[in-house]
C-alpha cells in the first residue's frame, strides 16, 4: 500500500518537474514582457511531433531529439517574436490575445492536417527498461525525462540570476527605457525570451512524447496546466514555476489514483478556479 | 438628404435580412442564412464583453453549452418543451460567469483569458462524465413535434425569422448599453488604463454586468442552437471550436461595434460551408489552419476589424474628394 502511494507520488514528482520546465517558459514570457502566449502548449505539441520526425526518419531517440527539438522550437519562438508579438506588444490587449490564440490555432490544425487526427506515439522500448528503487518501480523514460527537466529549469532559473544576459533580460522586464539607455536592445532581449521560452517547451515535449501519447490537440490540456501551475507559482517566477509544477503532477497522479483517471483534469482546473479565488497572487508572489 | 441617409439605409438592410431566405429559397441557402444569423447572436452576445468591455473570453462555449443542455436537459427529464429550459441555462451561465468573473475582472485582464478557457473545459470535462447531462452520448430532442412549442419544424425557415428576432433583441440591448452610462464608462476603461484604476471598483463592477449580460444571450443562443438541431453532446456544445469561431467572427467584422460580429458572421459561416462541402471531412482542420491565420493577420494588421477599415477606407476616399473638389 504504502509503496503504491509512494511510486504514485514519485511519478507525479517526475511528471511535474516536466511540467515545471515549459511552465517556466510561459512565466518567464509573461513575466518579462506582460504578454501570455496562449500557443504556448502547442509549442510543446509541436516539439512531440519533431521528436517524432527524429524518430521516425532518422531512427533516433531523446540524445538527439531533444536537442533538435530545443534548436527548432526555439527557431519558430525567436520567428513568432519578430515576425507577429512585437508588433503587437503595445496593442490592446485583444490584439496579443488574438495573435497568440491564432498562433496556437494555426500550429494546432496545421499539425492535425499534416499529420491526421490519430495519436501517434514512439515505442515503448526507445528509453528501455525499468528501475527499482527502494520497492519503487519507475520506468527509465520518466526517470530520463523528468532529471533533464529538473536540470534544464535549475539552468534557466541560473542564466536569469547569475549571468549578464539574464541580468540584461530582467532590466528590459524592469523598465524598457532605461534599459535601452544602458546599451541594452530591449528587442533583442525580448526575442532570446521567446527563444528560450519556445526552446524550454521544445525540451519538455520531446522528453514528454518518450512516455505519452502524441496528438495534434495534446497541447489545449498542456497549456491549460502551464496556465495553473504559473499562477500558482506566480507571475514571472521560475522556482514559483518549479514548486508549483511539482506540486500538480503530484496533485494530478494521486487524484488519478484515487478517484480516477479521468477526473485527474477536473482536479486540476478546479485547482486553478480556487487558486484565483483565494490566492490570485500565487503560492510565493507578494499580495 | 441627411433624413434620408439616416433612415433608407437601414431599412434596405433591415428588407435585405426580412426578404433574404424568401429570395434565396433553396434549403440550402435558407439554412445558411440561419446559422448565419445564429452564429450573429452568439458573435453579438460575446461582442458586450469582448468588444466593449475589452474582456477578451476564450471560453465563450461554456455560455453556449449551458443554453444548450438546459433546453434539452429539460426536455429529457421533464418531458417539457425545450424552450421551457432557457431560462434554467440562462440562470446557470449568470452563476458560472460570476464564479469566474469575480475573482478575476479584478486582475489584469489575463487572468481572464486564462480563466475562461480553464473553466470551459472543466465544465466540459464534467459533463462528458456525467450520466444526468447525456455523458459522452449527448442529449436529444423531440423527434416528433408534439405541439407548436416544441418548435421542431422540418423547414430553416420558422427557424430563420426567430433568430431575426432574438438578433434583433441582443442588438437593441447592445445598442443601449453602448449609449447609457456603463457604455461611457466601458469605453473609458478601455481607452485608458489610468481611466480603469481611477475607478477602481465601478470598473469592475461595470465589467462584471458586460460580462453578465453577455453570459446570458450567449445561452439563448445555445438554446436556439439546440432547439433547431435537436442534438447535443460535449463536443459540439463545449468544444473549444465553437469559442474560436464565436471569437473570430466578431473580431473580424469588429470588436466593439454593432455590426461587426453580424458581418464577421455573414463572411465566416457561408466561408466554412463551402470549404466543408469542397473539402469534406478532411477540411475541417484546414478551415481552422486559416482560422489561425486570420486571426493572426487580424491582431497584426488591423486589430478594430473590417468595419473600422472600412470606416478608415470611406474617410480616405472622402478627403480625396473634397481635395479634388478644392
Amino acid at each position: 500500500m504504502t509503496a503504491t502511494l509512494l511510486q504514485v507520488i514519485a511519478g507525479g514528482l517526475l511528471l511535474g518537474a516536466l511540467y515545471a520546465l515549459f511552465a517556466s517558459g510561459l512565466t518567464l514570457i509573461w513575466g518579462m514582457m506582460n504578454v501570455v502566449n496562449f500557443a504556448h502548449g502547442d509549442f510543446v505539441m509541436l516539439a512531440m511531433y519533431t521528436s517524432f520526425v527524429v524518430w521516425k526518419t532518422l531512427g533516433l531517440g531523446p540524445a538527439a531529439s531533444v536537442p533538435i527539438a530545443a534548436l527548432v522550437l526555439a527557431t519558430v519562438g525567436i520567428v513568432a517574436y519578430f515576425a507577429l508579438v512585437r508588433h503587437v506588444m503595445r496593442a490592446p490587449m485583444i490584439a496579443q490575445i488574438l495573435a497568440t490564440f491564432g498562433l496556437a490555432l494555426f500550429l494546432r490544425y496545421g499539425v492535425f492536417w499534416y499529420f491526421g487526427a490519430n495519436f501517434l506515439s514512439l515505442p515503448d522500448n526507445l528509453v528501455g527498461g525499468t528501475y527499482d528503487i527502494w520497492g519503487i518501480r519507475l520506468p527509465a523514460a520518466r526517470l530520463l525525462a523528468g532529471a533533464v527537466a529538473l536540470l534544464v529549469t535549475a539552468g534557466l532559473h541560473l542564466l536569469l540570476t547569475r549571468t549578464m544576459l539574464g541580468s540584461r533580460m530582467l532590466a528590459v522586464a524592469e523598465d524598457e527605457a532605461a534599459a535601452q539607455l544602458m546599451g541594452i536592445r530591449p528587442h533583442r532581449m525580448q526575442a532570446v525570451a521567446w527563444g528560450l521560452a519556445a526552446g524550454a517547451a521544445g525540451i519538455a515535449g520531446a522528453l514528454i512524447s518518450t512516455f505519452f501519447y502524441i496528438s495534434p490537440t495534446v497541447g489545449e490540456t498542456l497549456a491549460i496546466v502551464a496556465f495553473v501551475t504559473v499562477s500558482l507559482g506566480g507571475f514571472g517566477s521560475v522556482p514559483g514555476a518549479l514548486v508549483a509544477g511539482l506540486l500538480i503532477g503530484v496533485i494530478e497522479s494521486l487524484s488519478a489514483y484515487w478517484i480516477g483517471a479521468v477526473y485527474k483534469d477536473i482536479v486540476t482546473y478546479s485547482l486553478f478556479v480556487a487558486v484565483l479565488w483565494l490566492r490570485p497572487q500565487g503560492l510565493m508572489g507578494k499580495a | 438628404m441627411g433624413l434620408l441617409r439616416r433612415f433608407l439605409w437601414p431599412a434596405i438592410w433591415l428588407l435585405v435580412l426580412l426578404a433574404f431566405p424568401l429570395v434565396w429559397d433553396t434549403p440550402f441557402q435558407q439554412r445558411l442564412g440561419t446559422l448565419v444569423l445564429l452564429y450573429a447572436i452568439a458573435a453579438s452576445a460575446w461582442n458586450i464583453v469582448g468588444g466593449y468591455a475589452g474582456q477578451v473570453s476564450v471560453g465563450h462555449v461554456v455560455f453556449f453549452g449551458c443554453g444548450a443542455y438546459g433546453a434539452l436537459a429539460t426536455y429529457t427529464h421533464l418531458g417539457l418543451p425545450p424552450i421551457a429550459g432557457l431560462p434554467l441555462g440562462v440562470a446557470a451561465s449568470v452563476a458560472i460567469a460570476a464564479v469566474v468573473g469575480v475573482p478575476t475582472l479584478r486582475l489584469s485582464g489575463h487572468y481572464f483569458s486564462m480563466a475562461t478557457i480553464a473553466v470551459a473545459e472543466l465544465v466540459r470535462l464534467v459533463v462528458a462524465n456525467t450520466e444526468f447531462l447525456g455523458a459522452a452520448v449527448g442529449l436529444s430532442g423531440p423527434t416528433v413535434p408534439r405541439s407548436v412549442l416544441d418548435l421542431s419544424f422540418t423547414s430553416s425557415l420558422p427557424y430563420y425569422y426567430l433568430f431575426l428576432a432574438v438578433l434583433a433583441g441582443t442588438l437593441a440591448l447592445t445598442w443601449r448599453m453602448e449609449n447609457s452610462r456603463m457604455g461611457y464608462y466601458l469605453r473609458a476603461i478601455k481607452d485608458s488604463e489610468r481611466a480603469a484604476r481611477s475607478l477602481g471598483a465601478a470598473a469592475s463592477r461595470y465589467k462584471m454586468r458586460a460580462y453578465l449580460l453577455s453570459a446570458a444571450l450567449t445561452a439563448v443562443a445555445g438554446s436556439m442552437y439546440a432547439i433547431m438541431i435537436g442534438f447535443i453532446d460535449p463536443e459540439s456544445g463545449l468544444g473549444i471550436l465553437i469559442s474560436v469561431k464565436i471569437l473570430i467572427m466578431a473580431a473580424l467584422g469588429g470588436t466593439g461595434t454593432l455590426f461587426g460580429p453580424l458581418v464577421g458572421a455573414a463572411i465566416l459561416v457561408p466561408l466554412e460551408e463551402i470549404s466543408n462541402n469542397v473539402f469534406g471531412g478532411g477540411g475541417a482542420g484546414l478551415t481552422f489552419v486559416v482560422y489561425g491565420a486570420v486571426i493572426m493577420l487580424l491582431a497584426r494588421f488591423q486589430p478594430g476589424g473590417l468595419l473600422e477599415l472600412l470606416g478608415r477606407l470611406r474617410a480616405r476616399a472622402a478627403g480625396r474628394g473634397a481635395r479634388r473638389a478644392a
